[in-house]
């Protein structure tokens, strides 16, 4: 009874999306304000609804329902409660239960932080939104029901995937959803914009922070699935560039110049256009995204079960949104302004510089992920697309942009000059080609590791330097707690995640560059060398998990001799869907990670052993973790939570009297 | 009783044991080969990076668990060992799998656009940056209304340099 | 304005890509490039007569289907009723292959289930099944008179396959 009180909170949910699509859209467009105030009301229905039918299904999978086929699919008696309700997001048809969640999610939020929105605004935002809801919710009502009975019910489950039986299938997942479908907010914005047929100078401002916010949820999402993957899968691997790794990948890079670019429309008035496609283009790539993985079309680790029929309502789906959209920007987009003027080497020019790297690295990525399918689809055979492809032709183009980073602060808006840039990062371009050289030299690196590394050490010096000097400015006039308060945490923002990214340069480069592996068949008792590390299989015992069978193996590392750790990795048969697993045993330090996997056993009894010392893996994480702080910083400026007041003056930092001081250091705030 | 129950349970989880080394060890297992060679394993390594596990969902050899990756990686290790090239144990492999089992794509007619592709997007998209830099300022220097009709022009700080 | 329609264009012409592939691939399919090639040679034992050796070279001149199979392949079973009958109707020779499997237990899966074939090659590791291009069994070539592989089919076959398939491709090869 209860899960097809589910199915008809969808169902409610769905009404409660057509009317929330359409009324107030008609409102704006008749300026009738009635219609135009059901938006907020009729957003926060759906979502009631939305998370009704949610915790409907997470609670048929918390008792064990398993009258219902998609319980009984991913779930089983054995399997332990947390995992059970993440197995709720472990199939498909859940899956897109969830991301409708977060885009109901995501609407209530604009419906509740839009005050000071003028009500049009507001209506036409919140009715783009529905309207995306209206497709979710037809797709899995028509073709993807999570609460389809299953007659008679099964007396237990298949069991969650035991790849999934991990606490990174309770976060990842969510945390993905929410920076993929985040973006739909700025679409919203970006849709409103167009259909009003202004972009004023609030527009920016309003879009910046949501923008922000799904940003960080994709960073931690693409974080969390990387470092899972690194434990989970065996074998010390953390990005493949597979379909779906890349498919959450291009909204990352789009939205990443999507928030410079918002940046410049903010401050300066000028990219709306090229900002607004911006827009369009982050969500409509995360709708690929969703094509790409359920329609079947790919082969991942990630796939869900395909099937075409699924695969051809999405791509109606993005047909009418994606075309649409797209439409509405070719006919719009001419009467929206230029805005403010700038020089060929300026601020501005630099930062549609690196949107062009950033849009060109997505059009990289997607041609190597899309091309064997089209290949394929024309007839002209089956290849594969792999690490050594996007590999080599990435990171060429991330150098520039790299080199960008800490040159854009120091050009001025309007109209920069060469030679005073030059003049602040000489310095840093030094110290930079000194450590670089210096570590080239010591441990005999390729030209890569040290290019990588050099670019590393510009792009964090240069940040340093930069916010150094910022908080110095005006040193003789002002106290440090004055100058500090002056500094906006937008400005903080960009500094932490510029440093995230040279953190995170640094770390990929080393780990890259310097990692070593070695396979070998092992007796007990027998050791293995790496190296400095000496790994001895010391002891194998076999023991009994919740839904699983295991080997677990006693390693003890030696480091120069001494003992440095005891790892246990181990090799596990989940008895269900018997399926053996590798439970890689990992020892995290600061400069370096030891990894140990077992795999396969032989006949004599010898057991198949990987190990792998991984230089600055570590590093890679806290980059990206401190990416994604400073997109929070960025967020939760002052400046966005103002209330908007029609004719005042903004306070931000750049209208400040400008000191001497002042005119040594560019203003900075992004 | 207790005793028997015991007993039970140990008869039940030696069965599942028995359970699990059969069926995950229904086929001969074919062991993973180490040479003891540190710089042979390398190169071996290398090219096993480069090269697909057939019967995976996106894995390459080198990282694989599975029969026939560990087969192909002791056959890459076996054939460098005797001599062999990068290249000749390439198209060893594709001779039998097809391209497909080449994570690095050969460069053919079929795949021209594939390597030629970033470098060209590039070039188109810093052509239409400079394009429409070279457009905004003619803009300017022949008008001075119609580029901020919409938008107002946001107050300049002050900075000169 | 015309640009602007550029990445609608664009657009458009990906979803008809997609379009298109939705519709005609397959993931799990991996054509062979052994079709239109010789047969690789070998020299192996048969299955249950270990003083045998068998090569390809003494199929020249008749059409011929080459079945890999396995003791522990399960789809095997599957498809084994279908070779059976195929034996019975007498159309083509069939030559099994037994992949990467032990003498002992290959002759006894045989003698349990039946023995479709008129000679059985056994690769105890699976070398010359790797030059087959062999990725997992059951797989099946069908082997015309000059010794060149003309169709592979991955998977077990059906009934089906045999009926729109095999027997088409057989007549055509026996003409030639």
């Amino acid at each position: 009874m209860i899960p097809e009180l589910g199915q008809t909170a969808l169902i409610v949910a769905l009404g409660l999306s057509l009317l929330l699509g359409s009324l107030p859209l008609w409102g704006a467009y008749r300026q009738q304000a009635h219609l135009m105030s059901l938006a907020r009301p009729l957003a926060a229905g759906q979502f009631a609804f939305a998370a009704l039918a949610f915790g409907i299904l997470i609670h048929a999978f918390v008792v064990m329902d398993f009258s219902v086929a998609y319980v009984a699919d991913n779930a089983n008696s054995l399997l332990p409660v947390q995992f059970r309700v993440a197995a709720a997001w472990g199939g498909h048809e859940g899956s897109l239960l969830l991301w409708q969640l977060m885009l109901s999610g995501w609407t209530l939020a604009v419906a509740l932080f839009s005050r000071q929105l003028p009500p049009a605004t507001v209506a036409r935002v919140l009715a783009v939104l529905g309207l995306i809801s209206v497709g979710i919710l037809s797709f899995t009502l028509f073709t993807s029901n999570p609460f389809a009975r299953l007659i008679p019910s099964a007396p237990d489950g298949q069991d969650l995937n035991p790849l999934l039986q991990d606490p990174g299938m309770i976060f990842h997942p969510p945390l993905l959803y929410m920076g993929y479908v985040g973006f739909s907010v700025a679409f919203a914005f970006a849709i409103a914009a167009l259909l009003e047929g202004k972009l004023d100078a609030a527009w920016a401002k309003w879009t910046r922070p949501w923008t922000l916010a799904a940003w960080v949820f994709l960073t931690l999402g693409i974080l969390l699935g990387s470092f899972w993957a690194y434990y989970e899968l065996g074998w010390g691997g953390w990005w493949f560039w597979d379909a779906v790794e890349n498919a959450s990948f291009m909204p990352w890079l789009v939205g990443t110049a999507l928030i410079h670019s918002l940046s410049v429309s903010e401050k300066r008035g000028s990219f709306k256009n090229w900002t607004v496609l911006l827009a369009i283009l982050a969500f409509s790539l995360s709708l690929l995204g969703t094509f790409l993985v359920r329609s079947g079309v790919l082969t991942s680790v990630h796939a869900f079960a395909s099937d075409p029929q699924r695969g051809l309502y999405i791509l109606v789906f993005l047909l009418i949104v994606i075309g649409g959209s797209l439409a509405l920007y070719a006919w719009r987009a001419s009467q929206v302004g230029l805005g403010g003027r700038f020089a060929a080497f300026s601020r501005e020019s630099l930062l549609l510089l690196n949107n062009v790297f950033l849009v060109v690295s997505m059009g990289t990525v997607l041609l190597g992920t899309l091309y064997p399918l089209a290949l394929d689809a024309f007839g002209l055979g089956k290849i594969s697309v792999g690490p050594p492809y996007f590999d080599a032709v990435f990171a060429p183009l991330m150098l520039p942009l790299l080199l960008l980073i800490s040159v854009g602060p120091y050009v001025v808006w309007k109209q920069g000059s060469v030679a005073r840039a030059w003049h602040e990062l000489r310095g840093v371009a030094l110290v930079s080609v000194l450590l670089a050289g210096g570590i080239a030299l010591s441990q005999r690196t390729s030209v890569g590791v040290t290019t990588g590394l050099l670019l590393a050490f510009w792009v964090l010096l240069g940040s340093v330097q930069h916010a150094v000097q910022r908080l110095r400015a005006g040193s003789e006039q002002r106290s440090f707690a004055q100058r500090w308060r002056a500094v906006p945490l937008a400005f903080w923002g960009m500094v932490v995640a510029h440093i995230g990214v040279g953190v995170f340069v640094l770390g990929v480069t080393l780990v890259k560059g310097l990692d070593q592996v070695r396979d070998a068949s092992l007796q007990v008792g027998q050791s293995l060398t790496l190296g400095d590390y000496r790994f001895d299989f010391k002891t194998l015992d076999k023991h009994k998990g919740a839904n699983y069978l295991a080997g677990r193996a006693t390693f003890e590392v030696f480091h120069h001799g001494r003992l440095l750790a005891t790892l246990h990795p181990e090799k596990r048969f989940y008895v269900v869907q018997r399926m053996p697993m590798t439970e890689a045993a990992i020892d995290r330090g600061l400069t370096r990670d030891l990894y140990v996997s077992l795999g396969d056993t032989a006949p004599s009894g010898a057991w198949g052993v990987r190990v792998q010392v991984k230089p600055f893996m570590g590093w890679v994480w806290g980059g990206t973790l401190l990416m994604a702080l400073g997109g929070v910083l960025a967020a939760t400026d002052g400046r966005y939570r103002q209330r908007a007041r029609a004719a005042a003056p903004e306070h931000t930092p750049t209208s400040v009297t400008p000191t001497a001081a002042d005119l040594n250091v560019a203003p900075t705030t992004l | 009783m207790a005793e028997l129950l015991r007993w039970a349970r140990q008869g039940l989880t030696a069965s599942l044991w028995v359970l699990a080394a059969t069926c995950a060890h229904a086929q001969p297992v074919v062991s993973p080969q180490d040479s003891g060679n540190a710089a042979l394993e390398l190169r071996v390594n290398q090219l096993a990076s480069e090269l697909r596990c057939l019967v995976c969902q996106n894995q390459t050899i080198a990282d694989s668990h599975a029969e026939l990756a560990v087969q192909l990686k002791n056959e890459v290790r076996t054939q460098l060992a005797q001599g062999r090239s990068d290249d000749e144990v390439r198209d060893f492999m594709v001779a039998r799998y097809g391209d497909f089992v080449l994570y690095r794509p050969p460069v053919t007619t079929a795949t021209a656009l594939l390597w030629a592709g970033p470098a060209v997007l590039l070039l188109i998209g810093l052509g239409l940056l400079v394009q429409h830099i070279r457009a905004r300022q003619r803009l300017e220097a022949t008008s001075t209304s119609t580029l901020d009709s919409v938008w107002p022009e946001e107050p300049t700080p002050k900075e000169q340099a | 304005m015309k640009r602007y329609l550029l990445p609608l264009g664009l657009f458009l012409a990906l979803a008809s890509t997609l379009a298109l592939g939705l519709k005609r691939v397959d993931p799990q399919a991996l054509p062979s490039p052994l079709v239109g090639r010789p047969v690789p040679a070998f020299n192996l034992t048969q299955l249950d007569a270990p003083q045998t050796r068998i090569t390809p070279a003494q199929f020249k001149g008749q059409v011929w289907v080459l079945n890999a199979w396995a003791s522990w392949c399960v789809s095997c079973r599957k498809e084994h009723p279908v070779l059976l009958d195929l034996a019975r109707k007498g159309v083509v020779p069939l030559v099994g292959f037994n992949y990467q499997d032990q003498r002992e237990p290959g002759k006894q899966w045989l003698q349990k289930h039946g023995n479709p074939y008129q000679l059985t090659v056994f690769d105890e590791d699976g070398r010359v099944g790797m030059d087959l291009g062999i990725i997992g069994v059951p797989e099946t070539f069908v082997i015309d008179k000059q010794g060149v592989i003309r169709h592979k089919h991955a998977g077990p076959v059906t009934a089906e396959w045999v009926q729109q398939t095999l027997l088409p491709l057989l007549k055509e090869l026996q003409r030639g």
